[in-house]
C-alpha cells in the first residue's frame, strides 16, 4: 500500500514540476486598468540610487511608480542570469553590462529597440560609441537592444599636490628631460609612476587593476592594448597573430611594469582597493572607472580631495587613444506583458529627454546624451566630468559575442599569470591565451578551424 | 450530531494511515527538493545545454565527462583540490585534537576559553575571507607584522604569491575549523572511563602508552568523523577561497596559466554561473565530484566500522 501510495506521490510530483516550469514562462496576465509601476534591476551602487531619484521624479509626472531594485554587483549578473533561465517577469527593465548584450540578444531576453530609438530620434542624442558599446548587436547592424544609461570607462585620479609640488617638478625634469605633467603618453605615466615610487616614504607610483575574478584585469590591460594598435580579433574574429601580435606584447609589458610601482596588497584589486590606495596615501595615480570617482570628490572620504585631479586615458605610440568601456545601457525585458513593454517604453522615451538626461547628470548619473556632455553645465559640475566627456569619445569593449564568458577566462588566467604571477614573458603569456581563445571560437562555431 | 461524529473518525485512524500521513510530506519534499534536480543534473550532465539560454538541451553523451576528465585545467583544480583538502584537514586534526589534550583538564577560566576558541567556526566564511584579507595585506595587515615583517616592501604577499595563496587560504581553514575538531575530541576525550588510567597507571604504563593504547583509540571513532566531515567540507571549499584570492593568483605553468588556488567549487561555480553558464559541463563536473566524496566517505566509513569493531 505504502508502495503504491509512493509510487503515485512521485508521479504527481514529477509532473507537478513539469506543469509549474511551463506556467513559470506564461506572462503575467495584462492588467486591464493599465500599468501602475515598473521594475528596473540595477547593480548596487550609487548610480542605481540615481535612477531611483530619477523615477521618483517620473512617478511624480505620470503616476506610475519606479522601482529600481539593487543587487550587489558581485551575484548581480548570476541573479539576471537566474531569471533569464526561468523567462521570468520579476523586472520591466534591465540595467545591463554591455558585455551582456549578445548573450542576451541571441538568447531572446531583451526586446529589440531599433524601431523605437530611431522612430523616436533617441539614436542621435547619444554619443555613437555608447549606441554602438551599449546597444548595438551584432556590431554594425544597425540593430539595437539598450539604451545607454550610465555611460562608463576607466580614466584616472592623481595627486596634484605631488605633481605640482616644485621639488618633485625639478628632480623629475632632471631625470625624464621633460616636465612633470599630466602623462600624454603611456611610457609618460609609466616614468611618473617609476618617479613617485618611493617605498621608503609609504608612496608607490600607480594603482592599477589586477583582480583576477571577474573581468578587472582584462579591463585595466585593453587600455593600454588598444592604444597600442592591437585587439582581441581582426575583422573576422580571428585571434591568432592578433591578440598576441607584437604591439599587444609591448602593451602587456608595460602592464607589467606598472605593476612593479603599485602598492604592495594589490595583487588582486579592483575598483574598492584602487580608491583605498589613492585615499590612504599609498599611490600617486590610480586608474578606475569613473563611476567611482564621486566618492574622491567627498571630503569626509577622501583626505587628498583638495588636491585630486583627474584626465583621460593617455595615448599609445601612435598618438591613438582608448579606454575600456564600462557602464550599461537599459534594456526591455521579453518576457513581459505587451502592455509593461509599452509602459517600459514610455519610461525610456521620457528618460531620453534632454531635460531629463540634464537632471540625470545632475543628481550624478553619467549621462550618455552628446548635448548633456558638451554642456558647460556638465564639464564644470565636478573635476572629473571634462575628463569624462573627453573619454566618451573613444571608448572600446571586449568581445560581447554570447561567448564572450569563456573568451574572459582564459585571458583573466593568463594577464594575471604574467603581471602578477610575474613568470614567463609576455609573449609566452598572448601566445598561450590566443591558442585557447582560438580553441573556444572553433568549438563554438565563431570561427572555421 | 456532527460534533460528535469527528472524534469518532480520528479513532478509526489506523497505524499506517498515520504513518503516511507523517512520511508523505516529507517523501513528497525529498522528491521535490533532492531527487528530481538530482536526476535532472544528471541527465543534463549528458547534455549541451545552458540554462540562461532557451535553446534545449542537446543531447552529447560522454562528451562533457570527456572533457572534464581529460582537460589539463580541470585536473589541475582536483589537484588544487586534494592538496588543500589533505594539508587543510591534517593541520586541523593535529591543532583541534591538540586544544583538546589541553583543555581537557578543567581549570579556572577553561570553560570561557573553550567557548572563545569555538567562535571562529561560528563566524561566516565570506566575513572570515573578508577580514582575514585585510589581515593578509602586507601594507597594512597584521600577519606580516605578527611574523616580524615590519617593512610591506619586503614582507611576503600571501595572498599575491603563487607559493604561498594555498597556504593563505589553510591558514585561514585552520583557525576557523580546527575548534569544531577540538570540540568532536573534547566530546571523545571526557567520555573515556577513568578506571582505565588508573589501571594503566597500577601497571606502570607511561604517558606515551597510555596516550597510544588507551586516549587514541578511544578517541579515534570521533576524530574519523571529524575527518569525514572535514573532508567533504574542503572538497566544497567555496566561500573562504573566493573572499581571499578569487580563485588567484594565476601562474604560467610551462605553457598554459593555471589558477593556483581555484578550487573545483570555484571552478564549478565559473562554468555553471553567468558569464559561462555552461549548465551541461557544470552538471557532469559536479557529478565526478560527487563520485570523489562518495568514494572518500565510503572509505572512512569503512575505517570507522574496522575501528568500532576492532
Amino acid at each position: 500500500m505504502l508502495k503504491k501510495t509512493f509510487s503515485v506521490l512521485v508521479l504527481i510530483a514529477l509532473l507537478s514540476i513539469a506543469f509549474t516550469s511551463n506556467f513559470a514562462a506564461t506572462p503575467r496576465p495584462v492588467q486591464a486598468q493599465g500599468v501602475s509601476e515598473l521594475t528596473i534591476w540595477w547593480a548596487e551602487w550609487d548610480p542605481a540610487n540615481y535612477l531611483q531619484q530619477i523615477g521618483n521624479e517620473y512617478e511624480a509626472e505620470t503616476g506610475i511608480k519606479v522601482t529600481v531594485v539593487q543587487e550587489p554587483w558581485a551575484s548581480y549578473y548570476n541573479k539576471v542570469g537566474a531569471e533569464w533561465a526561468v523567462q521570468g517577469d520579476s523586472f520591466d527593465m534591465v540595467v545591463g553590462d554591455s558585455q551582456w548584450v549578445g548573450q542576451a540578444v541571441e538568447a531572446g531576453h531583451y526586446v529589440d529597440l531599433t524601431a523605437f530609438l530611431n522612430d523616436n530620434g533617441i539614436t542621435e542624442t547619444v554619443t555613437p560609441a555608447t549606441l554602438q558599446y551599449y546597444g548595438e548587436y551584432p556590431q554594425g547592424s544597425g540593430t539595437y537592444y539598450a539604451y545607454p544609461t550610465e555611460g562608463d570607462a576607466n580614466g584616472w585620479a592623481y595627486r596634484k599636490d605631488l605633481f605640482e609640488d616644485p621639488d618633485n617638478m625639478a628632480a623629475f625634469e632632471a631625470e625624464y628631460g621633460y616636465p612633470l605633467a599630466i602623462p600624454e603618453t603611456w611610457e609618460q605615466l609609466r616614468d611618473i609612476a617609476k618617479f613617485f615610487t618611493r617605498p621608503d616614504d609609504g608612496l608607490y607610483g600607480v594603482g592599477i587593476y589586477t583582480q583576477v575574478d571577474y573581468d578587472a584585469i582584462t579591463m585595466g590591460f585593453e587600455n593600454i592594448m588598444f592604444s597600442y594598435g592591437a585587439d582581441w580579433k581582426d575583422a573576422d574574429n580571428n585571434v591568432l597573430g592578433v591578440i598576441n601580435s607584437p604591439e599587444a606584447v609591448a602593451a602587456l609589458e608595460l602592464y607589467g611594469e606598472l605593476y612593479d610601482y603599485a602598492p604592495p596588497g594589490t595583487d588582486n584589486a579592483f575598483f574598492a582597493e584602487m580608491n583605498n590606495v589613492f585615499i590612504n596615501g599609498q599611490a600617486a595615480m590610480i586608474m578606475n572607472y569613473f563611476a567611482f570617482f564621486p566618492s574622491l570628490d567627498n571630503p569626509d572620504i577622501n583626505p587628498y580631495r583638495d588636491s585630486t585631479g583627474y584626465f583621460a586615458m593617455p595615448a599609445g605610440p601612435t598618438g591613438e587613444r582608448f579606454a575600456a568601456l564600462g557602464g550599461q545601457g537599459i534594456s526591455v525585458n521579453s518576457y513581459i506583458s505587451d502592455e509593461r513593454k509599452q509602459a517600459s517604453l514610455d519610461f525610456i522615451k521620457w528618460f531620453a529627454a534632454p531635460e531629463v538626461q540634464a537632471r540625470w547628470a545632475a543628481v550624478g548619473g553619467y549621462t550618455c546624451n552628446i548635448e548633456v556632455l558638451e554642456s558647460e553645465a556638465f564639464l564644470t559640475q565636478t573635476p572629473y566630468n571634462a575628463a569624462f566627456a573627453q573619454t566618451m569619445t573613444f571608448v572600446k569593449d571586449f568581445w560581447n559575442i554570447p561567448q564572450f564568458g569563456l573568451l574572459l577566462e582564459p585571458a583573466q588566467r593568463y594577464l594575471h599569470a604574467y603581471v602578477v604571477g610575474g613568470e614567463g614573458t609576455a609573449q609566452e603569456a598572448l601566445d598561450g591565451m590566443a591558442f585557447e581563445m582560438d580553441e573556444i571560437l572553433i568549438a563554438e562555431g565563431v570561427i572555421s578551424e | 450530531m456532527s460534533s460528535y461524529s469527528q472524534p469518532t473518525r480520528r479513532r478509526h485512524l489506523g497505524d499506517k494511515r498515520l504513518i503516511q500521513m507523517f512520511i508523505i510530506p516529507t517523501v513528497v519534499l525529498l522528491i521535490l527538493m533532492n531527487v528530481f534536480p538530482l536526476i535532472y543534473s544528471l541527465y543534463l550532465s549528458f547534455t549541451e545545454y545552458s540554462a540562461i539560454n532557451p535553446t534545449p538541451p542537446e543531447w552529447v553523451g560522454l562528451d562533457n565527462y570527456k572533457k572534464v576528465l581529460s582537460d589539463n585545467l580541470y585536473w589541475h583544480n582536483f589537484a588544487v583540490t586534494g592538496r588543500y583538502a589533505l594539508i587543510s584537514v591534517s593541520l586541523q586534526m593535529i591543532v583541534g585534537f591538540g586544544l583538546a589534550m589541553l583543555l581537557k583538564e578543567k581549570f579556572k577560566g577553561s570553560g570561557l576559553l573553550t567557548t572563545l576558541i569555538l567562535v571562529p567556526m561560528m563566524l561566516s566564511p565570506a566575513v572570515v575571507g573578508a577580514f582575514w584579507k585585510n589581515i593578509f595585506n602586507p601594507s597594512f595587515g597584521i600577519f606580516d607584522q605578527f611574523l616580524g615583517y615590519s617593512d610591506p616592501n619586503t614582507a611576503p604577499e600571501w595572498l599575491g604569491d603563487p607559493d604561498l595563496a594555498l597556504w593563505a587560504v589553510v591558514i585561514v581553514d585552520v583557525w576557523m575549523w580546527s575548534p569544531f575538531v577540538m570540540l568532536l575530541s573534547l566530546a571523545g576525550l571526557s567520555a573515556i572511563p577513568d578506571y582505565l588510567y588508573e589501571a594503566a597507571a597500577i601497571d606502570r604504563a607511561s604517558a606515551w602508552f597510555q596516550f597510544r593504547r588507551i586516549t587514541l583509540p578511544q578517541v579515534m571513532p570521533l576524530l574519523l568523523i571529524a575527518v569525514l566531515f572535514r573532508t567533504i567540507e574542503a572538497f566544497k571549499q567555496f566561500d573562504l577561497v573566493m573572499g581571499l584570492t578569487g580563485g588567484g593568483p594565476s601562474l604560467l605553468q610551462g605553457t598554459q596559466a593555471v589558477n593556483v588556488t581555484e578550487t573545483v567549487s570555484v571552478k564549478l561555480f565559473r562554468l555553471a554561473m553567468p558569464p559561462q553558464a555552461q549548465t551541461g559541463l557544470s552538471s557532469a563536473m559536479a557529478y565526478v565530484v560527487l563520485v570523489i566524496i562518495i568514494a572518500i566517505s565510503n572509505l572512512y566509513i569503512r575505517a570507522l566500522n574496522k575501528v568500532r569493531e576492532g
